[in-house]
């Protein structure tokens, strides 16, 4: 049978996104049990407490203790951290998805919540790498993200800082 | 003999349960999004359902990457609210019904569906946001709640013909329960959203527009779509609306799209919601039902 074996999954064709497979769970076992510890008060307070040394405990390798100390949450993702597991980090800083989608980005949080509040990023231009779903095609409307914006946007100026 | 009457679908961003735990609901931006589920609570409050069965998925909150269970059905008596790092949300614990549930998993289980049985299970946003915005915010939930977790989080999900199937076989076991119940089916998560690496913010209105006319223009063909398409049009994370796919496959071919809410951001997520109804009897009742005695119980027949 003909069946490429280690043919490169189609979804590592989207930008800016690393999908939690079954490699990189395994890979993340330890960074995402460490933040699964994070759930208890108490594991909170010895984290912070002493961050290197209380991750010794989860056998994790010097690239994944690093991602953690930098709270480079990208990198955390890169080597099998999941982002509902990362978040429970987050929030030990005290942070939200919010705040962390923001870093992920690398926007401003004023910035990011700026793009969410006129309709979130477009899609256009977002969907591959190879650039083989962006042609344009024939259901792809040329301006979709400002008529969202300008629908959803316009009653709240005022957002306030949530969780 | 039981039945469901009708199916709701919604988001279940965290945000929006941060909102109502710390009272900004009259805020402009969350009032925005809460205005938009008044219509559903009267809704609610008028159908009155004895039973609601949610599909949800949990958030590294019951189930770690320890044990992954893809479809796993709660058949406890309760379910109290977790810890997710903020300290459990301040919502009444969720009752169960545990003999419906066990009837289901036994049913669902003879019919091809393996599902992962829990009796003890903490349950987080995933479940209680849409509680809060069907119910609003009661001491208590008015009626028992079946929670479904399906794994959403570690790729591959389930597929959403196999979400729908799965719908298929809760609706023949519920028909095939001896009390006379009328159930409502939640199914939760979405619309387009990413919230993890430097695409986070995706939004795709367009596809949940598109999402939510399929549910009842054809849904067995909206359930066939595969994953990347869900990944690469709606998010990574917009892979939880394959868990919406149960409720519909647990309605009748044909329904009533009776209500329908769109609105973008909250937080990181476009906020979808939808109510349909299956056609064949009018889901709202008379508010003296719940007294009715119980009748047909000697005539019911197995599905």
């Amino acid at each position: 049978m003909a069946q490429a074996k280690s043919k490169p999954e189609e979804y590592e064709d989207i930008p800016g996104t690393f999908v939690f497979n079954a490699e990189r769970s395994r890979q993340g076992y330890g960074i995402n049990m460490f933040c699964m510890s994070l759930m208890k008060d108490e594991n909170r307070k010895s984290f912070r407490a002493n961050e290197a040394e209380y991750l010794k405990k989860f056998n994790l390798t010097p690239q994944q203790t690093e991602a953690v100390l930098k709270r480079d949450y990208n990198r955390m993702l890169e080597l099998g951290g999941n982002i509902y597991f990362t978040a429970k980090l987050g929030a030990t800083d005290g942070h939200s998805f919010r705040h962390l989608a923001a870093e992920m980005t690398g926007s401003t949080q004023e910035d990011y919540a700026k793009m969410m509040l006129e309709g979130g990023r477009s899609v256009e231009g977002n969907r591959s790498r190879s650039g083989k779903y962006d042609k344009p095609a024939k259901k792809a409307p040329a301006k979709p993200k400002a008529k969202v914006a300008a629908k959803s946007a316009k009653k709240s100026k005022s957002s306030k800082k949530r969780k | 003999m039981a039945k469901i009457i009708a199916g709701l679908a919604s988001s279940h961003v965290p945000a929006i349960g941060a909102a109502i735990d710390n009272k900004q609901t009259e805020d402009p931006y969350w009032k925005r999004v809460f205005s938009g589920f008044e219509h559903t609570k009267k809704w609610m409050a008028e159908t009155n359902p004895d039973v609601v069965i949610a599909i949800y998925n949990d958030h590294a909150s019951a189930f770690s990457v320890e044990l992954i269970p893809t479809f796993a059905i709660g058949c406890a008596a309760e379910f109290p609210p977790a810890d997710e790092g903020w300290g459990p949300r301040p919502v009444p614990v969720v009752k169960g019904h545990p003999e419906l549930a066990s009837h289901i998993a036994t049913s669902a289980i003879l019919d091809g569906f393996d599902l992962t049985i829990v009796n003890k299970m903490e349950v987080d946003h995933g479940l209680t946001v849409p509680l809060n915005l069907a119910f609003g915010s009661p001491t208590a939930w008015p009626c028992p709640v079946i929670p479904i977790a399906v794994n959403v989080v570690q790729y591959p999900p389930p597929t959403g013909k196999r979400c729908f199937d799965l719908g298929r076989a809760i609706r023949k076991a519920v028909a095939s329960y001896p009390d006379d119940l009328r159930v409502v089916v939640f199914g939760t998560g979405g619309m387009s959203h990413q919230i993890s690496g430097p695409r986070a913010g995706l939004i795709n209105s367009k596809f949940d527009k598109a999402f939510l006319d399929g549910l009842t223009k054809d849904p067995k063909k909206l359930a066939a779509m595969p994953h990347l398409e869900y990944m690469r049009e709606a998010g990574a994370e917009g892979i939880e609306l394959v868990m919406w796919h149960v409720m519909r496959g647990a309605l009748d071919d044909k329904v009533k799209e009776v209500y329908r809410f769109y609105t973008v951001p909250a937080s990181n997520t476009a906020v979808g919601h939808i109510i349909l109804e299956n056609v064949g009897k009018p889901a709202k009742k008379a508010a003296a039902k719940k007294s009715a005695p119980k009748k047909a119980k000697g005539l019911r027949k197995a599905a």
